[in-house]
């Protein structure tokens, strides 16, 4: 059981505070969608829990250990971080994509242990991109790409994922593998954070949702709280559609208020 | 989940490193002893060995120990150099027209050691004109480095490279137009060209120190690279310490190029060329280009040293008018080849 427990922590970027008090608590099994509007923080709150940010003030714990305090190994054991976009800047094989979600567990200089080709099979598995073993990722669709990487930081088989918008460049069809295999991982056990546009699929995936605008933490509860009618004219200044299909809930922006 | 797929990218071949490296290396130790071989006195297989150990008579002891040895040793120290530091700098700025020669590294290298010779520090201590090109080697690849955090594009750092590269020769320009003697401009000049001929094992023993250690740190890069294929911000929560990688390709860089262009001048395009040749044969993985590109550049300038030697044009062409030749059409196929991704 992992926790992540983020107390008053102000990010700045130059001297600009970027986040202002955000505080939550979250555990392992959730699936957590950071939404808000575009420049509300999202991608720095999910960078500054990876530890890619510098914070000003307030803390970031895990498992009840601050994360500044584990180095640089410990803490990408912890944290597996999946990047905006999908840059690879040569072109890799898929193989060795994934392998490198190992480079927190093996030495500098040692190769794979029978453990960790363990990981990197589950991982290909898992995100289905067995087939693309030894191709060249760079020439792969964005779609195939995506799983990719997302397969890569499966690899890292930390307790915690956050993934930085994973679905935004992608066609539906892609955008709801990403998302099945987001729930499928916290369904099996990782807290997983997901910065997300999409309402219809963060209202249909996540456990919770957390908004943001300009910088604060606005809400945090069930998606069908955080973007009830009230919640998404504050904080999209959008008339959302709000229905039930096959039991779930979801919600589709419909007007811009 | 059912996901159809059929791929259609190509697949990525590659071959076992040790064999790979086998190979180079049995062609660097037959392109060594070809280097010997060649000269202006013939002389048989069995004297070359006897004299390569000091068992021949006097002048040819002297021919092979003091004239072809520091050359075929100094061609194929400079040679690793440029090949290992090209490999890392094309990684490590995720830019595959990265070179020292492209990026103005080796300009500003040769600056440094033109002011060395200029203001007469190599006259009282010998260590001044590797010093010297290796703080010029620095500075360039600092302030690349500075430039490519903020904006890592290909043409930006090409063109920052041309920048510094045009400083560096403007400022040798001057030092040569106010040098009050014809006979060390004629000297820079040559120098300039890039050579390894006439040299002696002082120049060996003065480069062999900076470029071993130089090349050890451009190895120790090899893990951390891989993981910067995937950009900084994935390789930083991936554990990876940026900070150690920029200073051991810097320092590495600094010190193999800067030592190796004190004693033979500006060689430029091997380190452009040897990682592109190799890194088909690798499946493009950074840290399993080093090493082969540094034994492939220092095969690659033992062969156009060879073959200034056998290329009979009046004087003796200068080895670095011959990598620049056969060079700069590489970097113009490869800038046209990769134009679509340098917009």
């Amino acid at each position: 059981m992992t926790s992540l427990q983020v107390d008053a922590m102000h990010v700045p970027i130059g001297r600009r505070s970027i986040l202002q008090d955000i505080s939550f608590r979250a555990s392992s099994g959730e699936l957590i969608g950071l939404v808000g509007p575009n420049g509300a923080g999202k991608s720095t709150l999910a960078r500054a829990i990876a530890g890619l940010l510098p914070i000003s003030s307030g803390q970031i714990l895990v498992d009840g250990q601050c994360l500044r305090q584990l180095g640089p190994k410990a803490s990408a054991k912890k944290i597996a971080y999946l990047a905006q976009g999908d840059s690879v800047h040569w072109p890799l094989s898929a193989y060795s994509i994934v392998s490198l979600g190992r480079a927190p567990h093996v030495g500098q200089f040692g190769g794979n242990s029978h453990i960790d080709e363990a990981a990197i099979a589950r991982a290909m598995e898992r995100a289905a991109v067995k087939d693309f073993v030894h191709r060249d990722v760079t020439q792969l669709s964005g779609g195939e790409r995506a799983r990719v990487l997302l397969a890569r930081a499966l690899a890292v088989e930390a307790p915690i994922l956050i993934a930085d918008e994973p679905v935004g460049a992608l066609d539906p069809r892609h955008g709801l593998n990403i998302m099945s295999l987001l729930r499928e991982e916290a369904d099996q056990g990782a807290l997983v954070i997901t910065v997300i546009h999409d309402l219809a699929l963060a209202t249909r995936y996540c456990d919770r949702l957390i908004a943001l605008r300009e910088g604060e933490l606005v809400g945090d509860g069930l998606p069908h709280e955080v973007l009830s009618p009230q919640g998404m004219a504050l904080n999209y200044a959008v008339e959302g559609h709000h229905a039930t299909h096959q039991g779930q809930a979801f919600v589709l922006p419909w007007r811009a208020l | 989940m059912n996901i159809l797929s059929s791929p259609t990218a190509p697949v990525i071949k590659t071959v076992n490193q040790s064999a790979l490296c086998l190979s180079l290396g049995a062609l660097l130790l037959l392109l060594m002893l070809a280097s010997l071989n060649f000269g202006y006195v013939d002389l048989s297989q069995t004297l070359l060995i006897r004299a390569a150990f000091g068992l021949a008579d006097d002048p040819t002891n002297l021919i092979v120990q003091q004239l072809r040895m520091p050359r075929m040793l100094l061609a194929v120290m400079v040679g690793m150099s440029l090949g290992a530091s090209g490999a890392v700098l094309q990684g490590l700025l995720h830019n595959p027209l990265a070179e020292p020669g492209t990026l103005g590294i080796t300009g500003a290298a040769s600056l440094g050691a033109v002011i060395a010779i200029y203001f007469g520090f190599v006259a009282t201590m010998p260590l001044a004109l590797p010093i010297f090109a290796m703080i010029g080697a620095a500075v360039a690849t600092l302030i690349l480095l500075l430039v490519a955090r903020e904006s890592g594009r290909t043409l930006t750092l090409i063109l920052l490279g041309v920048g510094i590269g045009g400083i560096s020769i403007a400022l040798v320009s001057l030092a040569m137009n106010l040098s009050p003697n014809p006979w060390a401009v004629s000297e820079i000049a040559m120098w300039l060209l890039g050579s390894v001929r006439d040299r002696t094992f002082r120049e060996v023993i003065l480069a062999a120190p900076f470029i071993g250690v130089g090349l050890v740190m451009l190895l120790a890069c090899a893990p951390s690279l891989n993981i910067l294929s995937l950009g900084e911000d994935s390789a930083r929560t991936l554990g990876l310490n940026i900070g150690k990688l920029r200073l051991l390709a810097i320092g590495g860089t600094s010190l193999a190029v800067g030592a190796g262009v004190a004693v033979s001048g500006s060689v430029g395009f091997v380190g452009l060329m040897m990682p592109h040749v190799i890194r088909p044969f690798v499946g493009n993985i950074p840290s399993r280009l080093i090493l082969p590109s540094a034994i492939g550049g220092g095969a690659l300038v033992l062969t156009a040293d060879i073959a200034v030697r056998l290329i009979a044009v009046g004087p003796e062409l200068q080895l670095g008018v011959l990598t620049s030749l056969v060079g700069t059409p590489f970097f113009l196929y490869l800038v046209f080849s990769l134009r679509k991704q340098m917009r």
